[in-house]
């Protein structure tokens, strides 16, 4: 026996030995006021600001208009009733496949362009960045005139081909489809790109070496390795062009003609000038239920899938 | 041509005449620049085939840009980089004929371990029965036989690092790059795989780069150590004429510990070391009397001494500290040099007795001491 004075193992009260570091877990503490605070209060910011309206506007929708640009609490399906007919079904489901083919065109461009910009030396990409986010800048209005002076006739984009030589006449590209799309792209492509970013920022570069080192040309790789694990934030950033078009309504209304306009543009058209609240309220119901089963139904199967894989 | 000669000549193994002109990796007059920084500056190699030659250094030393280089994943802005008798400097990595293990693995994660393995065979447009045969056999290989299916993100990291060298492999490659392939392991199985994966490359015959900071990784693995230092070859050749000849300061260092003693040349083969005399193997050195030199001592070539203080190649000292651990023991010498206490560890157990403030002298023997430039 030696004398020296060395500590027994720790042991717990029962006697046991102390448990492992990796299953030991500290006691949580008990969450103070201002903890919950910081839950409950964006939580009833949001019902008052978002659910309270929401349900405002469900009211308003089965409200009576009165002549003169009023409109009085009643119980009336006349909006949803007027909704349902030919022309606006037309209109909506018009309004969804504009804004598909928007955010399928947005997104087809926004994630090559994103892989590269991820791909460049800080040097390069920190100005393209901040170009990117200027564009944010610039109000909905202000690039939808601009858009209309780019391809209008007098001062437009045709004049330099005219001037290059291959068309033989300037000619008015607005209002039409191609310019309510060209614009919508415009708006959504640096939302496309914000969101695009971080997530084909994360993707290892050696992923993409191995690849090329086991014989994958550039854009095997990327058909092969960056699209598959960019899938999710590639569907996140068609989604987020999709819901952000279908609300957009000052593009298709400044670079369309009415047979181009979207339900967004009928709704401030119903509720500004023509003074029926309770018509455009029913509207705007359904362009939030389109949004939110798009959303839901594409959230859906990708999660379907994404479980079927993982098994 | 000169500095190419010279290249090859500290490179190559101990000549082996089966090696043609043609066979394994040449390179000629390396350099890449990021900005102002050379990271690779004018290397030129010789890497037999069939040999595993480990690029060794301290970080920032350019022997990963090097690795990519050869791998095809950057391009040099300078010199020839010639595989198996072809030029292949302009050609993309996809377009080589390697095999490489990165640091990070880089395993799909979006792929099970088949489809890891696989996927240069699928790319080749193999036929699917075929490219199953062949994961079968590389699977049992690496010693993952019926885990193919396991996704890689289920997998321990040996596990992980066997399915990045088996899809390496996969299509057979004449060139294996291992970029520092044990980083990412813990000490014990790292020590384990090195063995394993030297056998694996030896059973292959299958020409290899390694890029390692680990001295020990690459005297355990290399035919050929090839030290580099500020994106210069600092000496390259068999790992122990590396431990036991370093031409430098930096090269002895970095090869395992060192006592590093400044002496002056007084004679043919005798060079003083503070007051004494010490002999050193004929040869050993071209310099002139008088001149100042740096002598190496491994602290496992110098031994602790109780008799024979007096005596040529012993120097006289107080021992400061001593470490037993046991198997080995090493006793921090002060003998009156500056600097550091020399650390001496040979001649077995002799020592045993000694205690911190004991006067003791230290042998040299000349074979232990190796004159290297500063």
């Amino acid at each position: 026996m030696t004398d020296l004075d060395i500590a027994p193992a720790p042991t717990t009260r029962e006697g046991e030995p102390a448990p492992n570091d990796d299953e030991w877990e500290a006691p949580r503490p008990r969450p103070r006021w201002g903890q919950r605070a910081l839950v409950w209060v964006p939580a009833l910011v949001l019902v008052a600001f978002f659910v309270v309206p929401f349900g405002l506007m469900l009211a308003t929708s089965f409200y009576r208009r009165v002549s003169g640009g009023f409109y009085e609490p009643a119980f009336t399906t006349d909006s949803w009733a007027r909704l349902a007919s030919d022309f606006y079904v037309g209109r909506t489901l018009y309004s969804v496949r504009v804004c598909l083919l928007v955010a399928a065109l947005t997104t087809a461009v926004a994630f090559p362009f994103t892989w590269f910009l991820t791909r460049m030396r800080a040097r390069r990409q920190v100005p393209l960045l901040i170009m990117i986010l200027a564009a944010l800048t610039l109000s909905e209005v202000i690039v939808a005139f601009s858009w209309n002076l780019i391809l209008g006739r007098a001062s437009g984009i045709t004049n330099v081909l005219v001037w290059v030589g291959v068309m033989s006449e300037p000619k008015a590209l607005t209002p039409g489809l191609g310019a309510v799309v060209a614009g919508l792209a415009y708006i959504a492509f640096p939302y496309c790109v914000i969101t695009l970013f971080p997530s084909l920022k994360r993707i290892d570069r050696e992923l993409t070496d191995a690849a090329g080192t086991l014989g994958a040309s550039p854009s095997r790789t990327f058909r092969t390795i960056v699209v598959p694990l960019a899938r999710s934030s590639v569907l996140a950033a068609f989604l987020l062009v999709f819901v952000f078009t279908l609300g957009s309504y000052i593009v298709a209304q400044v670079l369309g003609r009415p047979e181009h306009w979207t339900l967004s543009v009928f709704i401030s058209d119903q509720a500004l000038f023509n003074a029926n609240v309770p018509f455009a309220a029913a509207m705007a119901m359904l362009l939030t239920v389109i949004s939110l089963t798009v959303v839901g139904g594409v959230s859906f199967a990708a999660s379907r899938r994404a479980r079927l894989e993982s098994v | 041509m000169s500095a190419l000669a010279t290249g090859v000549a500290t490179a190559a193994a101990p000549a082996d005449p089966a090696v043609g002109d043609a066979g394994g990796l040449l390179l000629e007059g390396i350099e890449k620049r990021f900005g102002a920084v050379r990271a690779v500056d004018g290397v030129s190699l010789r890497i037999p085939s069939g040999k595993l030659v480990s690029f060794l250094g301290p970080s920032g030393c350019g022997k990963t840009t090097l690795l990519r280089l050869i791998a095809g994943l950057d391009t040099p802005d300078a010199g020839r980089i010639v595989l198996d008798g072809e030029d292949v400097t302009a050609r993309p990595a996809h377009r080589r004929d390697i095999g490489m293990v990165f640091q990070s693995l880089a395993l799909f994660p979006h792929l099970d371990v088949n489809r890891n393995i696989g996927y240069s065979l699928k790319l080749r447009h193999t036929a699917k029965a075929v490219i199953a045969e062949r994961v079968e056999e590389l699977l049992a290989l690496v010693d993952l036989d019926g885990l193919g299916e396991r996704s890689v993100r289920k997998l321990s990291g040996g596990q992980r690092q066997r399915v990045a060298i088996a899809r390496a492999l996969a299509r057979d490659p004449s060139l294996f790059l291992l970029d520092e392939p044990m980083s990412a392991l813990d000490a014990n199985l790292r020590e384990a795989l090195q063995v394993e994966l030297r056998l694996l490359q030896q059973r292959l015959g299958i020409t290899t780069v390694m890029v390692t900071h680990d001295q020990r990784e690459a005297m355990t693995m290399s035919d050929v150590v090839v030290l580099l230092n500020a994106g210069k070859v600092e000496q390259a050749g068999p790992p122990l004429e590396l431990f036991r000849k370093p031409r430098s300061a930096f090269a002895a260092r970095f090869m395992g510990p060192t006592n590093l003693l400044e002496a002056r040349v007084v004679g043919r083969d005798v060079v003083r070391v503070g007051i004494r005399d010490v002999h050193l193997e004929p040869g050993a050195h071209d310099k002139v009397v008088g001149a100042e030199v740096l002598l190496s001592v491994r602290p496992g070539d110098a031994a602790v001494v109780t008799e024979g203080l007096d005596d040529d190649d012993t120097l006289r000292g107080e021992v400061v500290f001593v470490r037993d651990l046991g198997g080995t023991s090493e006793c921090y010498v002060d003998c009156g040099l500056g600097g550091e206490p020399l650390v001496a560890s040979g001649g077995g157990r002799v020592h045993q007795g000694v205690r911190q403030g004991d006067r003791v002298g230290v042998h040299l023997p000349a074979t232990a001491c190796v004159v290297v430039e500063p």
